[in-house]
């Protein structure tokens, strides 16, 4: 199919963008039936083109089209085919484009969805997202173009970065956009209110499934990206506070935030302007995080300055979007604030912890991974901000949360049962005490592993307490509805990812080491035995694959192939060979040959690596259980305009109807 | 805009320059000298990679540093003595973990002053809402 098709497409989608933020807006504002009738079909219609330009690039990719430049700069011929479909999204015109569909199939699935929500209110939600829609289809076009043409053609392509040739970079980055991306949503529905003056926070309910969902798709977008490090960058860590890394992690600490500020707001119309507030800054810092990734600014302050045109227009796009949002918020909002009192004890307070305690930590984050860039720009000298800054902050801020963890769902709402508090933090200490006797039988020693244990206990200690609690006392049949199932997944998960990240930190043993085949080296009670290396081949790379088999008190555990593959372009990658276990990881790497037959290898053990991703997981699921709960069904019975105009509308009807 | 699109290329490509990562076998005398060494590698920036440790670093110039640090801890010196030599050579920008300095003093008290803000707006913000909770009648039912 044509490229210049899908340039079209673009540019059709950019122009009906313009109009879905333009006619559903003016049309809520003035009342007009027809004009806010145009959301739905407008938002259909830019799906459907970008949808068609997603569709002509992956279509360039299937069938080699190397004359169009993006595809020969990421494709090749001996690339396995799912890798050429996935490679539309491996570079940076193509990610956009993904973000794009992304962004109209949430939109799509409000059109779909939201026929339930007043009319003007869904006009309104329409048209802020069709602004979204706008700035990004135009920065697309002018500046970002996946459908540039190539001349002459080459007759093979470049290849896909092999460090994206891994199922990882299949799932990683549409997860993480769809987390991203979602939070726009929740963003369009709190600007929504804004400009209607909603004074009643009915939105919020209706905005909370989004939130959740939104949550759910970016924490599992970063366990994969996360876990993909792991394994594809050889290096056995799972974490690094990289600069991208941070840009994902931001708006997921806000969103946390953002998903319990709705909780209180919907329940108890507690924290109104809180929630508008974090509704714009979850959605400014997921943009923030593209910002950062897509400009080249994290390269260097001087690659930006001399390519500055992208850089410039998310900066611009970002300070509009943004700025306009917050003075809109500091125009209305003094309106809406306020809310139902609670005693200090309440679940409220404890929430309210929670926020602070997050929002504090991804303004840590925040400042860590902009400093050095500021400083590089102001010159001020070069500064490294790594690790060793983000681990302990990040650690003591977190520490108040997990401590008013359990007692959130413990306490009542405006009022805690002290009686309550007072049992269940008997028990809970009782529990992290025994966990963390077991530990120190079972070998724990030092103060960080039986802080990790501590931890993670105390938290699934809570929850299973508060589990018993509903079980015992709460009506059959609405003991655990899906809402509060979701809260348990999710703090669950928490507990389970405290007891991977300080185990295996603590507990890893870690090895590079040269061997000759026959070579054997113990790593804990496990044994490497190494059986040399042979040459085979892939579908577009040449790989060295060494043997290695892990045998524990004589008895053969598995056999690890690690490889080390020389792709078509040159490129070297190792491929690591892991046994996953739930209690511990073997991995093994290979590295180069040393000379009289020796290779370097790096050899791990590394326990509990597998809870790190679980409680990721747990975590997402719970934000997806959440959305299920019948709370968030749509009832008619929310068009207020209507109900006011003719009050019980029913009874007139029913009469007319036994006239009739 | 070809020379636009082969920088934007470079600086992707720079971002995942991570494919290899370092297997360096050294002769450590015991478990504590390795997990050390591990440990004091992984604070410190390969200089001329994205954003490396020197410890992952598959760079020459990271093999070269991690031979030359191992070398120091086989002659006795502390890993103070370590990174003060390699801060003399080259500048702070090597520590992952940047040390107090008029140019750090916004990024160490930064977070702790947000905190105190943030503390600050709470207080305010419970002692607005909150009532005693002998004033707060029980609500009956079941509680979600």
């Amino acid at each position: 199919m044509n490229p210049e098709l899908g340039q079209v497409a673009l540019i059709l989608a950019v122009v009906l963008a313009a109009l879905q933020c333009v006619l559903p807006i003016i049309g809520a504002w003035r009342g007009s039936k027809p004009l806010m009738a145009t959301a739905s079909t407008l938002a259909i219609g830019q799906f459907v083109f970008v949808a068609l330009a997603f569709g002509i690039l992956m279509w360039a990719f299937w069938t080699n089209d190397f004359s169009v430049a993006y595809v020969a700069q990421n494709s090749n011929l001996a690339l396995p085919w799912f890798y050429k479909l996935s490679a539309v999204w491996g570079a940076h015109e193509g990610s956009l484009l993904l973000w794009m569909l992304i962004l109209n199939s949430w939109t799509l699935a409000l059109v779909a969805l939201g026929g339930k929500l007043p009319q003007a209110f869904f006009s309104r939600v329409i048209g802020v997202l069709g602004f979204v829609a706008f700035g990004f289809l135009l920065y697309m076009i002018t500046t970002s173009n996946p459908f540039l043409r190539l001349l002459p053609a080459p007759v093979n392509g470049a290849d896909l970065n092999p460090v994206l040739q891994d199922p990882g970079l299949v799932f990683h980055p549409p997860l993480l956009y769809m987390g991203y991306v979602g939070f726009s949503v929740a963003f369009a529905f709190a600007i929504a209110a804004l400009l209607g003056g909603e004074l009643k926070s009915t939105w919020v309910r209706w905005s909370r499934p989004w939130t959740n969902a939104a949550w759910g798709f970016l924490t599992v977008g970063i366990v994969a990206g996360s876990a993909w490090a792991y394994y594809e960058l050889g290096w056995g860590g799972w974490w690094f506070w990289d600069p991208v890394e941070n840009a994902s992690f931001m708006p997921w600490l806000i969103g946390a935030a953002l998903i319990h500020a709705q909780a209180i707001t919907d329940k108890r119309d507690g924290l109104r302007a809180w929630t508008l507030l974090l509704s714009i800054f979850a959605f400014a810092f997921s943009l923030l995080g593209t910002f950062l990734v897509r400009s080249g600014l994290l390269t260097s302050v001087h690659a930006f300055a001399f390519a500055p045109s992208r850089g410039i227009f998310i900066l611009v796009y970002l300070a509009v979007v943004v700025g306009g949002s917050l003075l809109l918020y500091a125009l209305r909002a003094p309106k809406v604030s306020g809310g139902k009192t609670f005693a200090l004890a309440s679940r409220e307070t404890m929430m309210v912890i929670g926020n602070l305690m997050l929002t504090v930590a991804c303004a840590m984050v925040l400042l860590g991974t902009l400093y050095p860039l500021v400083g590089e720009a102001l010159n001020i000298g070069r500064i490294s901000v790594g690790p060793p800054y983000f681990g302990p902050l990040f650690l003591i801020l977190m520490t108040p949360l997990v401590l008013a963890l359990p007692f959130g769902p413990l306490s009542r709402w405006g009022k805690a049962d002290l009686k309550v508090w007072r049992r269940a933090l008997i028990r809970i200490v009782a529990l992290v005490v025994i966990a963390g006797i077991v530990a120190f039988a079972l070998g724990a020693r030092g103060w960080y592993q039986l802080l990790g244990v501590s931890a993670a206990t105390w938290v699934m200690a809570g929850v299973v307490l508060f589990a018993i609690k509903r079980w015992r006392e709460a009506p059959r049949g609405h003991k655990y509805p899906f809402e509060m199932l979701g809260m348990m997944l999710a703090h669950f998960g928490i507990g389970v990812f405290i007891a991977g990240a300080i185990l295996t930190r603590s507990m890893s043993v870690e090895q590079d080491v040269s061997m000759r085949s026959g070579g054997n080296v113990a790593v804990g009670s496990y044994d490497f035995h190494f059986n040399g290396v042979t040459e085979t081949q892939g579908p577009n790379y040449q790989a060295q694959q060494g043997t290695v088999v892990i045998t524990r008190n004589g008895r053969q555990v598995v056999t690890l192939h690690p490889q080390k593959r020389t792709y078509s372009g040159g490129q070297v990658q190792t491929e690591a060979a892991i046994q996953a276990g739930v209690f511990r990881d073997l991995y093994v790497s290979l590295g180069d040959p040393i000379g009289d037959g020796a290779w370097s290898l790096r050899v791990y053990n590394k326990p509990f690596v597998r809870w790190i991703w679980g409680g990721g997981v747990l975590m997402m699921l719970g934000g997806f259980a959440v959305v299920l709960d019948k709370r968030f069904r749509l009832k008619r019975a929310v068009e207020p305009e209507t109900a006011r105009a003719e009050p019980k509308p029913e009874l007139p009807r029913k009469l007319a109807e036994g006239e009739a | 805009m070809k020379r636009l699109l082969a920088l934007a290329l470079l600086a992707f490509a720079l971002t995942l320059s991570v494919n290899a990562f370092a297997i360096d076998p050294l002769p450590f005398q015991n478990t504590a000298q390795r997990d050390r060494f591990q440990h004091l590698t992984r604070e410190l920036r390969c200089m001329v990679c994205q954003d490396e440790s020197l410890l992952a670093s598959n760079a020459d110039f990271a093999k070269q540093l991690r031979r030359q640090i191992f070398d120091m801890m086989q002659q006795g010196k502390s890993d103070r003595e370590i990174k003060d030599w390699l801060v003399a050579r080259y500048s702070t920008f090597i520590l992952y973990d940047p040390p107090l300095a008029p140019a750090t003093l916004a990024l160490w008290f930064g977070t702790p002053a947000i905190a105190l803000a943030g503390v600050i707006v709470v207080i305010v913000l419970l002692r607005r809402r909150t009532r005693p909770a002998s004033t707060i009648a029980e609500e009956p039912g079941d509680d979600w």
